[in-house]
């Protein structure tokens, strides 16, 4: 369920380091339930951007909203409503399936009753339950993220943030892990994923391309195509990167 | 409090089930003791001694053939003056010299005491401690065996001399050192390479956008270590005690509440190698050179700092070891009380509060 409600906003977003402008001027508004993808090569300031809306970096100036909480004053109330995976692997390796769960669980103050009932069902889901005392460092590559995403929405947050989720997994994979976005979209979270794959531009529902720090196209994907008369997202990069 | 317990289970998980964590955590404190204990308090066996008799009777002949014949010395020089003696330590032909003051004798039997002056080559404390007190063992066994019909026994006064060591560092010395060389060790380093080890995997990034609040992540990482550094402490004192019999003179709960102290130190210093630190080699490399080796070789714990060159000593001074090594020695062997080891208390306090204060500027609430 797409709103124009805003979770994120976002305006006038500046991050320098020393004379390094990562962020130049950001604006941009997130809506409740969609799925935002910032798009762009590496060093484009995705990554910064990221960081900064989950309280990992303080922006040089601007004004942010997250879920509705200032970014500098209300840091705390953010972070109960966010889950976040990062671009390293952020799961304990010499740590069980179930360990993790109840750890990350814990962190965020989850009800213990129901932290046992989503586990339960998020094992049964991505059909791990037999496989729940086994120890994170003993599973394939894809396994773990998407387990990993699995763990960062536990909590049920209002809005999740995924830094290049699907770096080095298989193509097979990276469809399985795209489902079980959609249905986090479907349970009423919102997804805030940054990537440099451009089929995966085309599973979101608003695209926001960066480039050296700057965002150069904000839009469907379906209306950046026409803009550029180009038949995927691929050919609108490579025409906008021009 | 709940997030708190769940973070700590999980660091309790990472100690168990980490061999080389256990390792050194539980192994190298065993190791080092048993080292420093047995190895280095070597057998007395063979000794080579010089006998210098002023007074040539039965019995100064006498107690010189009990010390030669129990097997533990031999006699190795018989030296003429007493401007021989250097010269014989020097060139390691002796390791002790036993001299008898003239009518030895006529004064044990008359005046019901007699004196010999031991000296010994100090410049190996240990071993030398051990030489002396052998020879003593054995001048007060003959002394008995000799007037064992006599209501009165005589005493024999010995004067013990350390050579190039003259205030002889006590050959229990190695058990309050040891203390501060494995506190740093577990505390400082083990927390500066766990701490590391969450920034170098990412997990550090997932906690820090978690709603734990900072503290919470360096209290969980740091309490394990703390517990761990109690249990350490305690094992090597009463190693030490039964097995070592080093006493523990002075007040318990004042060598327990400085040992706290100085574990809080070193806590402190492992949060602040992480904050420098980007890896857990990094980590391990820092603790290794900026710990480790100071805290032997600078502290006082084998080399007397007094003895130090004064650059050396200077440094030796910004050695937090160096302190608490102090602290230790004199209250667990020359029992002192906080009016003596007070100014060494407020070093401690004052370097802890450095450290903290430096961590929490340098420790990156919000990674840049």
């Amino acid at each position: 369920m797409i709103t124009t409600e805003p979770v994120i906003t976002v305006k006038n977003m500046v991050k320098k380091f020393g004379n390094f402008v990562a962020n130049d001027n950001l604006n941009f508004e997130v809506y409740k339930g969609e799925i935002f993808g910032f798009i762009g090569a590496n060093g484009a300031g995705k990554t910064t951007a990221i960081r900064i809306l989950c309280g990992l970096s303080t922006p040089t100036s601007g004004e942010m909203k997250v879920g509705g909480f200032d970014i500098y004053r209300q840091t705390e109330k953010i972070k109960q409503n966010i889950g976040y995976m990062s671009q390293k692997f952020s799961l304990y390796e010499d740590l069980t399936i179930n360990e993790n769960i109840r750890f990350y669980g814990g962190i965020y103050g989850m009800k213990i009753a129901d932290r046992k009932v989503r586990t339960e069902k998020m094992l049964e889901r991505l059909e791990l339950t037999e496989y729940r005392n086994r120890k994170i460092g003993d599973l394939p590559l894809g396994w773990k993220q998407k387990l990993a995403f699995s763990i960062a929405i536990l909590h049920n947050p209002k809005i999740v943030f995924l830094d290049e989720p699907t770096g080095g997994v298989d193509p097979i994979t990276r469809r399985q892990f795209w489902n079980l976005i959609y249905e986090a979209v479907e349970q009423g979270i919102t997804v805030f994923v940054t990537t440099h794959y451009m089929d995966e531009a085309e599973y979101c529902d608003r695209v926001s391309i960066m480039a050296e720090g700057r965002i150069v196209a904000l839009d469907t994907p379906e209306r950046l195509k026409k803009q550029y008369s180009a038949n995927n997202m691929d050919e609108v990069f490579l025409k906008i990167a021009r | 409090m709940n997030r708190f317990l769940a973070f700590l289970r999980k660091e309790f998980y990472h100690i168990f089930r980490d061999p080389r964590t256990l390792v050194i955590l539980f192994g190298i404190p065993i190791a080092q003791l048993l080292l420093f204990g047995f190895v280095l308090t070597n057998e007395v066996r063979n000794v080579k001694i010089a006998v210098v008799d002023h007074s040539k009777d039965y019995l100064s002949i006498r107690l010189t053939e009990r010390l030669l014949s129990s097997g533990f010395f031999q006699l190795a020089a018989l030296p003429k003056s007493e401007s021989e003696y250097e010269g014989l330590f020097r060139s390691s032909k002796v390791k002790e010299i036993v001299v008898f003051e003239p009518d030895f004798a006529r004064k044990l039997i008359k005046e019901g005491k007699a004196g010999i002056q031991v000296i010994a080559d100090a410049s190996e404390p240990n071993a030398a401690q051990l030489v002396v007190n052998y020879t003593t063992a054995i001048a007060n066994g003959f002394v008995k065996d000799e007037f064992t019909k006599d209501q009165k026994v005589p005493g024999i006064n010995i004067k013990v001399r350390m050579l190039f060591n003259e205030d002889m560092r006590d050959a229990y010395n190695f058990i309050p050192g040891l203390i501060a060389v494995i506190l740093m060790l577990i505390s400082a380093m083990m927390t500066a390479i766990t701490i590391t080890r969450e920034k170098e995997t990412g997990t550090m990034e997932i906690l820090l956008a978690s709603p734990l609040k900072p503290i919470q992540i360096i209290l969980g990482k740091v309490v394990p270590y703390l517990i761990l550094s109690i249990i350490n402490a305690l094992v090597v004192l009463l190693l030490g005690y039964f097995v070592f019999e080093v006493p523990i003179i002075g007040n318990l709960a004042l060598l327990l509440g400085e040992i706290l102290l100085f574990i809080f130190l070193a806590l402190s210093l492992g949060i602040l190698i992480s904050t420098f630190a980007n890896s857990q080699l990094t980590a391990l490399a820092m603790s290794g050179f900026v710990l480790m080796l100071p805290s032997i070789l600078l502290s006082g714990f084998i080399f007397p700092v007094k003895n130090m060159p004064v650059p050396l000593q200077i440094v030796a001074n910004l050695m937090p070891p160096r302190w608490f090594i102090e602290i230790n020695r004199t209250v667990m062997l020359k029992g002192g009380g906080i009016e003596t080891i007070w100014p060494n208390t407020v070093i401690l306090l004052g370097m802890s509060v450095i450290f903290i204060l430096i961590s929490i500027r340098k420790f990156k609430i919000r990674l840049q």
